[in-house]
């Protein structure tokens, strides 16, 4: 590469610190939603680099299902005492106890739907008028078709058959009261560039993403954390493994992976010789084959 | 550079489109891209062989990768881009598959906008049609600076290289009358993978190299404008802390050129010059600056500085015209026409200001590649040549020297859709 080319993490990075811009510019009040996992802790990241030596002008939101790994959490408040950041907390709990949403029942319950109830409210509440998530386009086919900035009516909803054209990097910000935007910074990383940034940049994560021993059984072929909120099926039974999990979401909806990598180099290497995607082991989208579209049209992350 | 990013780390980024007719087999061809290159995961595989059973194919049909919303697997065809990517160990791709459907031309022109390359497809047995010389045309209008014609569906015509000559002859008829510059011919099939990622044993007559071949050694490193440095300035920098108390940083993406610290730099509009103090990114304080890196810099001496200037160097032989009068190329996107001495918001660079149509001088005529200036009237699709008014002086760079600084996109303020892409001429 000669002297004035970069290389396509520091591209990516580059348009993502662009988008970031975008928003603090273009909106009154934006907000960044963090998950605790590593596409938010990637995208807190490059917001921190966006604005610094200032600090981020916007806060974080969580979404809190209450079935979080508890290293999530940890990991989440350290994080915010290092960096001076703000983190507004929404818990889903307080939207059950409302008679907002009622709790699922049955052995695949989850409370990775009630979120988007959580999540509108709090945008509401707290007049958002964008918020942006760190989803990605290859994660899914339904946000392999997202806008990075995403036009939502006073329902929250996404229209995925009428989005707005967004040419360059011209991005509108239009709207009505009562409208939001949700915007999406790193719609263009992949789940392995997410891994070489974090390698490159020294990124530090939740000790979830490395291998440790934990408690886990099998269903439809997915390994699960045992956790207390989860029942056991007949003919699931506990084990001790060594596992990591490649995603974090809930620990309802998110398997772990069998695996003894214990640094990032590790991490990197598993992830180009693996053949299912990193939403393979996510039940939420495996509930139908447009799962994700459904959810999304109603306002999800 | 740290020693992290030497070796593995270290790819070139290209992004493609693909554009063409409806069914052509624009997604066809990406999901054989994707299958052929090892880039589809075994969840997807049997996903899309679930719903291709369920649609009544007999085989796996390839363009449900990218084909991903309910109305698309409906209606089988493409409505929106769908953004995939791959890697091979030279280069990491970001596809956009986008619509051949006329309605949704508009989505075409947002997967191209940002686009080095462009795949059109052509159907051998059909040949070119309109929708083929719209795209080509638009993108020729968006300065993509690499083109390939896929003559797709080989396999329908047995092969016959005089299809495929007969077509390409057609092609070059069309991008003589354009200014494309490097427009490259491939017969293909997309079903069937001929000369995609392996080279075809039935078309011994093509000694040209396959697709894959093609997009893994584009020349890219000149793609970007290397040499007329431009930053807009998107937000300012003032943490107004104890530890920074006077750091006043202009952030933005240098989008063309480049800056080092020492060097100076003019302010527009104000025509303020100034000397760069420092260039930083996080904790990292930089000699230069380059396109396409976001970077803050501060200057030496207190100027007025806010979002919408623009720092350029005055060092080069081009420096931006100034001005309220502009003659641009637009596409028009929108059912709702365009209203003769409208008003719209312009969004150009990061400023934003009001404009007025003043005169619609010509039409193209997308059949003969014609001007037309009978027919005035401007509706979704049309292509035309238009005087705009803005409200304050618009600092640009002519679209064909400088594609950041000389594009822009017309906002309807009664419904705040983006209702056409301009290049100023
Ligand atoms: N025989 C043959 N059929 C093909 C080939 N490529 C695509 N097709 C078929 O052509 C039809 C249309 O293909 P698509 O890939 O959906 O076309 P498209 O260009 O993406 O269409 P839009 O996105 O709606 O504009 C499908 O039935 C494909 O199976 C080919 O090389 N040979
Ligand atoms: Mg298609």
């Amino acid at each position: 590469m000669d002297k004035y080319q970069i290389n396509h993490l520091r591209e990516l990075e580059a348009e993502s610190i662009f988008v970031i811009r975008e928003v603090a510019a273009q909106f009154e009040n934006p907000v960044m939603l963090f998950s605790g996992g590593k596409d938010s802790i990637v995208m807190f990241h490059l917001a921190r680099k966006a604005f610094w030596p200032a600090k981020v002008p916007f806060p974080l939101m969580h979404i809190d299902t209450g079935h979080n790994f508890p290293e999530t959490i940890e990991y989440r408040d350290n994080l915010m005492e290092k960096t001076g950041a703000r983190c507004i907390v929404k818990y889903v709990q307080d939207t059950i106890d409302q008679g907002k949403a009622v709790e699922e029942t049955g052995i695949n319950a989850s409370r990775n739907k009630m979120q988007t109830i959580t999540l509108l409210d709090a945008i509401e509440q707290e007049k958002f008028d964008a918020a942006m998530g760190g989803g990605r386009r290859d994660e899914e086919k339904a946000r392999a078709k997202e806008r990075f900035f995403s036009h939502r009516d006073e329902f929250g909803q996404w229209d995925p058959k009428n989005q707005r054209p967004e040419l360059w990097n011209l991005f509108n910000a239009k709207k009505n009261m009562g409208e939001h935007f949700r915007v999406f910074p790193i719609s263009n990383w992949t789940e392995m560039d997410v891994w070489q940034y974090i390698y490159m940049e020294e990124i530090e994560l939740p000790s979830l993403y490395f291998t440790h021993k934990r408690e886990v059984f099998q269903r439809d072929g997915v390994w699960m954390a045992k956790a207390p909120f989860m029942q056991l099926k007949e003919g699931e039974k506990l084990e001790m493994r060594d596992v990591r999990c490649r995603t974090i979401g809930d620990v309802t909806c998110t398997g772990v992976t069998l695996s003894t990598a214990n640094n990032i180099q590790d991490i990197i290497q598993e992830v180009a010789a693996t053949r299912v995607t990193e939403r393979g082991g996510r039940a939420d989208d495996k509930r139908s084959e447009s799962a994700m579209e459904d959810r999304k049209r109603e306002g999800y992350f | 550079m740290s020693g992290k990013e030497s070796g593995y780390l270290d790819m070139e980024l290209l992004r493609f489109t693909t554009a063409g007719s409806v069914d052509d087999g624009k997604s066809t061809l990406i999901g054989r891209l994707l299958f052929d290159s090892k880039a589809i995961f075994e969840d997807q595989m049997e996903a899309i062989e679930r719903a291709s059973i369920r649609s009544g194919g007999e085989d796996v049909n390839l363009a449900l990768l990218t084909d991903g919303l309910k109305a698309e697997r409906e209606q089988g065809i493409t409505i929106d881009v769908a953004y995939r990517y791959f890697a091979t160990p030279k280069r990491k791709f970001i596809i956009a598959d986008t619509p051949g459907h006329i309605q949704y031309t508009r989505n075409m022109v947002t997967g191209a906008s940002t686009a080095n390359a462009a795949i059109i497809l052509v159907d051998a047995r059909h040949g070119v049609l309109e929708q083929t010389r719209r795209h080509t045309y638009i993108a020729s209008l968006l300065q993509i600076p690499h083109i390939i014609i896929c003559v797709n569906k080989m396999d329908l015509v047995d092969y016959k290289e005089e299809v495929f000559e007969q077509i390409k002859a057609d092609v070059e008829d069309i991008s003589s009358k354009l200014s494309v510059k490097d427009v490259r011919y491939v017969p293909i099939s997309a079903l069937v993978g001929d000369n995609v990622v392996t080279r075809s044993e039935k078309m011994e007559w093509y000694d040209g190299p396959t697709l894959m071949y093609l997009l893994e050694n584009l020349h890219i490193g000149s793609d970007l404008n290397r040499s007329d440095f431009r930053m807009p300035v998107q937000y300012v920098i003032r943490p107004q802390s104890k530890e920074y108390p006077d750091y006043r940083g202009y952030g933005g993406r240098v989008v063309s050129g480049s800056l080092n610290v020492g060097d100076t730099v003019k302010v527009l509009p104000s025509g303020f010059t100034s000397k760069v103090k420092t260039i930083d990114l996080f904790k990292d304080s930089l000699k230069t600056a380059f396109a396409p890196q976001s970077v803050s810099v501060q200057l030496e001496d207190d100027i007025d500085i806010s979002r919408g200037d623009m720092l350029v160097k005055e060092t080069n032989g081009h420096e931006p015209v100034i001005g309220q009068d502009i003659d641009v190329m637009l596409c028009w996107f929108n059912d709702r026409k365009m209203v003769p001495r409208g008003k719209y918001t312009l969004r150009q660079t990061t400023s934003e200001m009001r404009c007025m149509v003043k005169s619609v001088d010509y039409k193209m005529n997308i059949n003969t590649l014609e001007k037309d200036s009978d027919d005035l009237d401007v509706g979704m699709n049309d292509i035309v040549r238009v005087k705009l008014r803005t409200t304050k002086p618009l600092f640009f760079d002519s679209y064909n020297v400088n594609r950041n600084t000389g594009s822009l996109v017309l906002i309807d303020e009664s419904t705040n859709e983006t209702v056409a892409a301009g290049m100023i001429v």
